[in-house]
């Protein structure tokens, strides 16, 4: 069972038309090297669940974006992102804003075997219009769906060799609850470590979430 | 002192001993600035830490540690950090006792909206929903008036909703206005406006407190020496 492999052949599992969760606050916790090596991959027509879509002048997904490889955004912050704003403008991306819990919570339902969930947040706004919505103990719910990403592309701290995970700090962020829901999880970790040297306690994600492992590095981006 | 900073000494007279607090971007990030150092008051990011320490010098910035403004943090003793569902089960959850926000405008009805103009993009809405939904008290900080002179405080948001009928209390640099059972309620007044003046610049129908007082700026010498 051996799970670390290239960066390309990591990539070469995302097909055209794919759904891809990609790991992230801005930059912190993105999974920057994988990004950058699927912006030389020849797919196109991605939907993203990301909370952000990288940043201006190219930065993380937005160098994607400008590839013209992304057709779709789930996410819950794109304004940072001017490039995104002018591609909705555009015509050329279709967005579904999200609630940050409620795009956490979508990737955590996902990965648990949960198809749905009812919600107070978003409750008599305009992200609620057309959801389907239920009085519970007096107060209005919103019914949200569970997310399911053929592929995660996440970011890890340490991974040893069977994929159990560790995250640095506040770089941990969605990749836990992405490395759950998708079908393919490719893990960049930071620093890849011998079975038995990340302890049992220290282990926030273990290895059966994992599918493949690439070495990456830390970034100082943020 | 400015009004922003009075603002802010006005939000921090809400916050217990033990609280858990989530601060928002603009005036409420100042509260974080006046806190009082002999209370343990444990500041939450929903990026994911509950112990947000202090700005770190330029040596000390570690680009992992940032705070939902995308800004360097650092993490005091006894934080934790965790992934983005567990700090959305504890927003979403009721487990936040304080969330300060600013706001585009509040209604009467204690609707807010934070998020979105009408005519502009709706691309950003971020945990601003969840944390109105979910925290037990929420304080809202804000200018009375926007820049331009439209009144904020109104009858009914025209702007997109946040969330309805949920905040707790209301801080502008004129006055403090409480929500209890469908109603606003004028609590506290600045020295410099009288009670004519705001019912000029305010729109929204609200009740007079019997129990009316000046803004209540208990300790502001204190805090402000640690400033």
């Amino acid at each position: 069972m051996n799970k670390i492999i290239s960066i390309k052949e990591a990539i070469s599992h995302i097909k055209n038309g794919n759904t891809i969760a990609v790991g992230g606050f801005g930059l912190v916790g993105c999974p920057l090297r994988l990004v950058e090596v699927l912006g030389e991959h020849p797919v196109y027509g991605l939907t993203v669940i990301s909370n952000n879509l990288g940043e201006p002048d190219g930065k993380g997904l937005g160098r994607i974006l400008l590839q013209n490889k992304i057709t779709k955004a789930i996410g819950s912050f794109f304004t940072s992102n001017i490039d995104a704003v002018r591609y909705v403008n555009e015509g050329k991306l279709e967005v579904e804003l999200v609630p940050q819990g409620t795009l956490a919570e979508r990737l955590r339902a996902g990965g648990a075997g949960i198809g749905g969930f009812y919600t107070k947040t978003s409750a008599g706004t305009l992200l609620a219009e057309n959801k389907e919505s239920r009085t519970i103990n007096g107060e209005e719910y919103v019914l949200e769906f569970a997310l399911y990403p053929d592929v995660a592309l996440i970011k890890a701290k340490k991974a040893d060799r069977y994929g159990n995970l560790s995250f640095s700090k506040t770089a941990r962020n969605f990749n836990p609850d992405m490395a759950k829901a998708a079908k393919i999880t490719i893990v960049e970790a930071e620093e890849i470590v011998e079975v038995g040297e990340l302890t049992p306690e220290e282990i926030v994600v273990p290895h059966l979430f994992v599918n493949y492992i690439v070495k990456g590095e830390k970034s100082n981006e943020f | 002192m400015n009004f922003k900073q009075k603002m802010a000494i006005r939000a921090v007279q809400e916050i217990k001993n033990g609280n858990i607090v989530n601060l928002g971007i603009g005036i409420p990030t100042l509260v974080a600035d006046f806190l009082p150092k002999d209370k343990n008051i444990f500041l939450h990011t929903e990026n994911g830490l509950l112990g947000v320490g202090p700005t770190p010098s330029k040596e000390e910035v570690d680009s992992d540690i940032i705070n939902a403004g995308k800004l360097p943090v650092t993490a005091q003793e006894g934080a934790s950090y965790f992934s983005s569902s567990e700090s959305f089960a504890m927003i979403r959850g009721g487990h936040i006792d304080v969330a300060i926000l600013g706001a585009l405008q509040v209604a009467e009805n204690g609707d807010i909206a934070n998020w979105a103009i009408p005519g502009k993009d709706i691309l950003g809405v971020g945990g601003a929903m969840d944390l109105v939904a979910g925290a037990r008290k929420v304080i809202v900080t804000t200018q009375h008036c926007a820049k331009n002179g439209d009144p904020k405080i109104l009858r009914r948001c025209t702007f997109p909703i946040t969330a309805k009928n949920l905040v707790s209390l209301l801080i502008t640099e004129y006055a403090v206005f409480r929500f209890e059972n469908g109603k606003m309620i004028l609590e506290e007044l600045a020295e410099e406006m009288t009670e004519s003046e705001l019912k000029k610049i305010t729109p929204a129908e609200y009740i007079v407190s019997p129990n009316l007082s000046k803004y209540q700026m208990n300790g502001t010498e204190h805090l402000l020496e640690n400033y």
